[in-house]
């Protein structure tokens, strides 16, 4: 912890395949979260058009309930803080803390599920469900896109919990990890903005 | 409890009262069931699951794309073959014979299929087995990515075949257009099998745009900078951005169709402040980039096969480059034009008018780059020759007529009639098609090491030139009288003879189809003759030629080092061509069933969606996250193929009846010792 | 036999053979190429101006194909052959700059073209423009004449020389209203109001389309748009006022229903805000709920 170590010098045997596979399968991925980024703006650019087709029904200003959404927030930016540290406690090689940053994250990640869902729960029980209105569909389908990303995550993360438990940090499992953190980030870069746009613009308008 | 385990699926879906569609499926079920039989009977089926269905070779899953897209052109053309047929028949109090809602589905599953499951597979085939050999690549940069790819196509191509015979396809257009494919106008299975058909292909799709892109960027021969890159390779590469950037929108508008249709949302309805103009504009974001994402490929393949059979060097090669990305970039800037009747603003139209034929100054420098290629060259009239040939003087017609669609005012008269028909028929026949056919007659060699018949491919040329134009030009004319598209029945005498020499065009066309499954036939009959031996029977200019044909399952046993862009052509000139004596040992990446297990979870998960079965749908989604998970944990994704294997394989490649023993002298070997390097 | 010859000889001699046949005097069949009116006229004239500036470029090009094809054969010795050649800055400029000079011209072109042509933007006229609402219905038009209390479906009278001043809208799915001899089309499309601008230069019956595909009863979806005089209109109105039926709730009602091929009818027009109405999908319109698709059996006959 104290000695700067060169990070990977320890890690299993690698070979330069495998250093060409790492590179190779981030590039990819990175590439899959632009392909992302566009389908997220087709779905926010779908609610920047539907955002006042209210069809007579409850407006943002009724139903947002910003505190608890700003929480919800904090649950998100909080994981991907803990998705940070493990993958430096995977740099060291220090199984233990990268598993407890792990487990944490997905809590973090548990939680905020928890809360948006709760949030539809309450919504489609006052009968402002997606079926209400244009708006109405559309801040679902997007919450719950991003929702549904957020979910996939969580079951990737179980998945390397799993793997890191039986296998140790091996090298691909060390490049399936760089991938879940570009894709934990990117998650929550896509929150930022949905937060921004949808919520609190929505309570302004 | 019924509705719980089947879902809305019942025995009256099958479609007994319409004697045509019951035909075709019993025909096609006992083809299907002959076939099977053969493979059984020949004892294959084991053969075909471990060498080809379970294959991650991207030269195997692009003869697999191929034979798909083959299999699809069939069922498409069958399609465009009736409709003709009703067109010119049903005038004034003749009704024609087919009952309307089975017309409405043909035209619907016409576009669908010849745009989905006939263009995508037919390039992405060609791609596949050409791009990897063309770059000097063992393989694609995610092998089992791309099986999965595959799979999901085929599993979509499967779902809107299976649509034939139970229940019904969408009768919505290819296009889909809400509100007329929402739930209340359109309360069958048809609309929702266009859905998953195109959702599920279309992720398929999406996943092969990455491959492609990564494996372009990074798995480059030393030396091949990106201006020495072959052309073709150079057009799928900005063939794949286009993948990347436009299919997610698909995946949205469909996404939200079928949230529409199945939660009772209001995305594209007329109640609830649904709006369709959304999905118009969010369909044709992808749809217009589609056109040229199909066509792109074929403009690569027809540069290849100019300056291969021209016996010089591509023109204006630079050129060409900024032209396809020019023509990428705009591609994006122009959708609106599918709809300036929507009632935009002058400005508006104009923008998009204009940005439209801003496009036809990089299509026209093209088509100079291919004629000053010709100049000054030694063309040999091959098959390749002639598709290209005719493709340059149809499309130029093509051309014209989309740059007059393209103005605002003239668009108004023409839009929607058999005009833009004509049009865009022109465009995709010889634009992609053509290019296609072209380059499997250029690089079939390649693939299987003998040549296709050239008698019999001139003679499917010229029945489709000629039946090209006897079959589209009569549409412009209509188009002039103002007949819409998609008319089942009309009252109108005077549109008629144009109907018929329509349709005639269609049966020579259906004669140039014939051809070509003639030549296929008799040239693997005769392919003894037809063989070849040296693996570059046209004399070629980039690196696929270099390997022997079929090229060994690592294409390069050393991966050349490039000096300039016609690669292979000066190695040949400065008999670079020596013998590879060092092999090193090369990994492979090793088959999985997986991928065929995905597709098959993909079908049944489309088919649950189409029919409600929730349960199987759960079942399959898990299936497949299941799948997922396996793969992960599989660490054993590779395999080594050792020195002495590679110097085996290449010696009796490159020296046909070469007895092979290691007992004897074994060739020098090298063995590559790998360094340990640190993550960067 | 006659009516054979066009088609065949100009499918094989392409598409500029029939312009070259038809611009003179072709028979009305022609619609697009024989305008009865000032938009379609100045539409035609637009086709034909594109249609010649591209061919500047097309007809070259489709020549040197053939030409340069045939001249360097490899069965002909006598050509020169020049493997290396792959550049000339020369060609390169001209081959850039003759597109971007057409397409600079042609730019201008839709530039000016699709603000006068523009089917928002309405007709000079010294006559005030004749107001018609236009709804789209499964499977017909309704016309309705806001001004004189009239509606028809599937037929469209107009006095010939004065602007007419179309207001479209849809009461099912997206359809596209289209009158070839009269000018451009436009979409007719639920919960939105679009605007068209005709004129008919003299009197004349004229074919009408819905051209964008609308679910089974499409190919019937048409309607005849008879130009009269002024005087022959005033009549016309009169007589459809007095003596046809009257478009209430109940008759809309029967009338909304999904229905193919229908024959022309007249209404007197008891709801002065019917399109309003239906515009703003007011609910107290509505008596179906759902929309169920016709049955076969309605469609075979």
């Amino acid at each position: 912890m104290t000695t700067a170590q060169p990070p990977l010098e320890l890690a299993n045997i690698e070979r330069e395949q495998d250093h060409d596979s790492v590179g190779l399968a981030t590039f990819g991925f990175w590439l899959y979260l632009m392909t992302d980024c566009v389908l997220f703006a087709a779905l926010f650019a779908t609610y920047a058009v539907l955002h006042q087709n209210f069809a007579g029904g409850p407006t943002g200003k009724d139903l947002f309930d910003i505190p608890y959404v700003f929480v919800e927030t904090l649950c998100l930016l909080l994981s991907s803080t803990s998705a940070g540290l493990a993958l430096l406690a995977m740099q060291r090689l220090d199984r233990t803390r990268l598993l407890y940053w792990l487990g944490l994250t997905v809590l973090l990640g548990m939680g905020f599920i928890g809360m948006e869902l709760h949030e539809f729960i309450r919504l489609v029980n006052a009968g402002n469900g997606p079926q209400r209105s244009a708006f109405l569909s559309a801040f679902f389908t997007l919450v719950g896109t991003h929702g549904l990303h957020v979910t996939v995550g969580l079951i990737w993360m179980t998945n390397m919990i799993l793997q890191i438990g039986f296998r140790g940090i091996t090298f691909p499992i060390q490049s399936r990890l760089i991938r879940l953190s570009l894709f934990w980030h990117f998650l929550d870069l896509i929150w930022i903005g949905v937060f921004t746009l949808v919520y609190l613009m929505g309570v302004r308008s | 409890m019924e509705e719980l385990i089947f879902g809305r699926l019942t025995l009256r879906e099958i479609p007994y009262d319409n004697p045509i569609i019951m035909a075709t499926l019993g025909g096609s079920t006992m083809l299907l069931l002959c076939i099977a039989f053969l493979i059984w009977y020949h004892g294959k089926w084991s053969y075909l699951w471990k060498e080809w269905f379970t294959s991650v070779d991207h030269k195997r899953i692009g003869i697999m794309y191929v034979v798909l897209a083959l299999v699809m052109l069939l069922r498409g053309f069958a399609d465009a073959l009736l409709m003709r047929t009703q067109q010119a028949l049903a005038e004034g109090s003749a009704q024609g014979y087919l009952p309307p809602d089975h017309y409405n589905q043909i035209f619907s599953a016409h576009g669908t299929i010849m745009i989905i499951f006939v263009a995508m597979p037919f390039f992405i085939g060609l791609m596949n087995i050409i791009v990897p050999l063309q770059i000097g690549a063992r393989d694609v940069a995610y092998p089992f990515l791309n099986s999965v790819s595959f799979w999901l196509t085929a599993s979509s191509a499967a779902l809107v075949m299976l649509s034939l015979g139970l229940g019904n396809f969408s009768h919505a257009g290819w296009s889909g257009y809400p509100p007329l494919s929402e739930k209340n106008y359109s309360p069958g299975p048809g609309v929702d099998y266009w859905i998953w058909g195109l959702q599920l292909g279309g992720v398929g799709t999406l996943m092969t745009g990455i491959n492609f892109f990564v494996t372009i960027l990074r798995l480059r021969a030393p030396g091949m900078t990106l201006m020495k890159m072959p052309i073709f390779s150079w057009t799928i590469l900005v063939t794949n951005v286009l993948i990347m950037l436009a299919f997610p929108a698909l995946t949205v508008v469909l996404a939200l169709l079928a949230l529409d249709r199945y939660t009772g949302m209001h995305f594209f309805t007329n109640h609830g402040g649904g709006n369709l103009m959304m999905f118009t504009n969010l369909f044709w974001i992808w749809g217009h980039p589609e056109v040229y994402i199909v066509i792109l490929p074929a403009f690569g393949i027809y540069s290849e096969v100019v300056a291969t059979f021209s016996k010089k060097r591509l023109f204006g090669y630079t050129s060409m480059v900024y032209a396809s990305v020019a023509i990428a970039t705009l591609s994006f800037m122009v959708w609106l034009h599918h709809f300036f009747t929507m009632g935009a603003g002058a400005n508006v139209n104009a923008f998009f008018g204009i940005a439209t034929m801003v496009i036809a100054i990089p299509t026209g420098v093209k088509v100079f780059n291919w004629l000053f290629t010709f100049y000054r060259g030694r063309i040999e009239f091959t098959t390749p020759v002639l598709w290209t040939l005719g493709f340059i003087v149809t499309f130029c017609i093509g051309g014209m007529t989309g740059v007059l669609l393209a103005v605002p005012g003239a668009d108004f008269e023409l839009h929607n009639s058999e005009f833009l028909i004509a049009h865009f028929h022109n465009m995709l026949i010889p634009g992609a098609l053509f290019g296609y056919f072209a380059g499997y007659a250029y690089w079939f060699p390649k693939v299987f090491g003998f040549k296709l018949d050239e008698t019999w491919g001139k003679r499917a040329f010229w029945l489709w030139i000629v039946g090209f134009y006897l079959a589209f030009m009569p549409l412009y004319a209509l188009g002039f009288m103002g007949m819409p598209r998609r008319l089942i029945h009309y009252d109108n005498s005077h549109w008629q003879p144009y109907l018929v020499v329509a349709l005639s065009g269609t049966l020579i066309i259906f004669g140039g189809i014939l051809c070509q499954i003639l030549q296929l036939t008799l040239s693997i009959r005769n392919r003894a003759q037809l063989r070849d031996e040296t693996g570059d029977p046209w004399d070629g200019r980039t690196l696929e030629w270099s390997i022997p044909s079929p090229p060994p399952a690592y294409n390069f046993a050393r991966i050349p080092q490039i000096h300039t862009r016609d690669a292979f052509l000066s190695m040949k000139k400065q008999a670079h061509r020596t013998e590879v004596v060092d092999y090193e040992a090369i990994l492979l990446p090793r088959s999985s069933s997986l991928g065929p297990f995905m597709g098959g979870l993909t079908f049944v998960l489309g088919f649950s969606l189409v029919w409600y079965l929730w349960w199987s749908a759960i079942l399959a989604l898990a299936g497949l996250i299941g799948c997922v998970v396996a793969r992960s944990w599989d660490e054993h994704t590779e395999e080594e193929l050792s020195a002495q294997e590679v110097c085996a394989i290449e010696t009796s490649l490159r020296h046909p009846g070469a007895s092979v023993s290691f007992a004897g002298k074994p060739p020098p070997v090298q063995n590559l010792t790998f360094e340990r390097s640190p993550l960067p | 036999m006659k009516k054979w010859i066009i088609p065949w000889t100009g499918a094989l001699l392409l598409c500029p053979s029939w312009l070259w046949a038809c611009t003179g005097n072709c028979g009305d069949q022609w619609a697009v190429l024989t305008p009865r009116g000032t938009i379609a006229g100045q539409e035609k004239t637009l086709i034909l101006t594109a249609l010649g500036l591209m061919l500047l470029v097309v007809v070259p090009v489709i020549l040197m194909t053939f030409m340069f094809a045939w001249k360097y054969r490899a069965s002909n010795p006598r050509a020169d052959y020049d493997p290396d050649w792959d550049h000339s800055t020369l060609i390169e400029w001209v081959v850039w700059t003759i597109p971007t000079l057409i397409v600079a011209v042609l730019g201008y072109l839709v530039w000016t073209s699709s603000h006068t042509l523009s089917p928002y933007r309405p007709i000079a006229s010294s006559q005030p423009p004749l107001e018609v609402q236009v709804v789209a219905m499964d499977w017909k038009w309704l016309f309705i004449y806001p001004e004189w209390h009239i509606a028809t479906v599937n037929r469209l009278v107009i006095p010939a020389g004065v602007p007419v001043h179309f207001s479209l809208t849809s009461n099912a799915v997206m359809s596209s209203f289209f009158i070839p001899q009269l000018g451009g089309q436009i979409y007719a499309m639920a919960g939105m109001k679009t605007h068209l601008h005709l004129i008919a230069d003299r009197p004349g019956v004229f074919q009408g389309y819905n051209t964008q595909f609308s679910g089974q009863g499409f190919s019937g979806m048409t309607f005849e748009t008879v130009a009269t005089s002024g005087e022959a209109f005033r009549q016309w109105v009169h007589q459809v006022e007095t003596g046809g039926q009257v478009l209430d709730r109940a008759t809309f009602a029967t009338l909304e229903k999904p229905s193919i091929n229908e024959a022309p009818r007249l209404y007197s027009l008891a709801l002065p805000d019917l399109f309003d109405s239906i515009l703003s999908n007011d609910t107290t319109l509505r008596t179906m709920t759902s929309h169920s698709p016709v049955p076969m059996t309605a469609i075979e006959d």
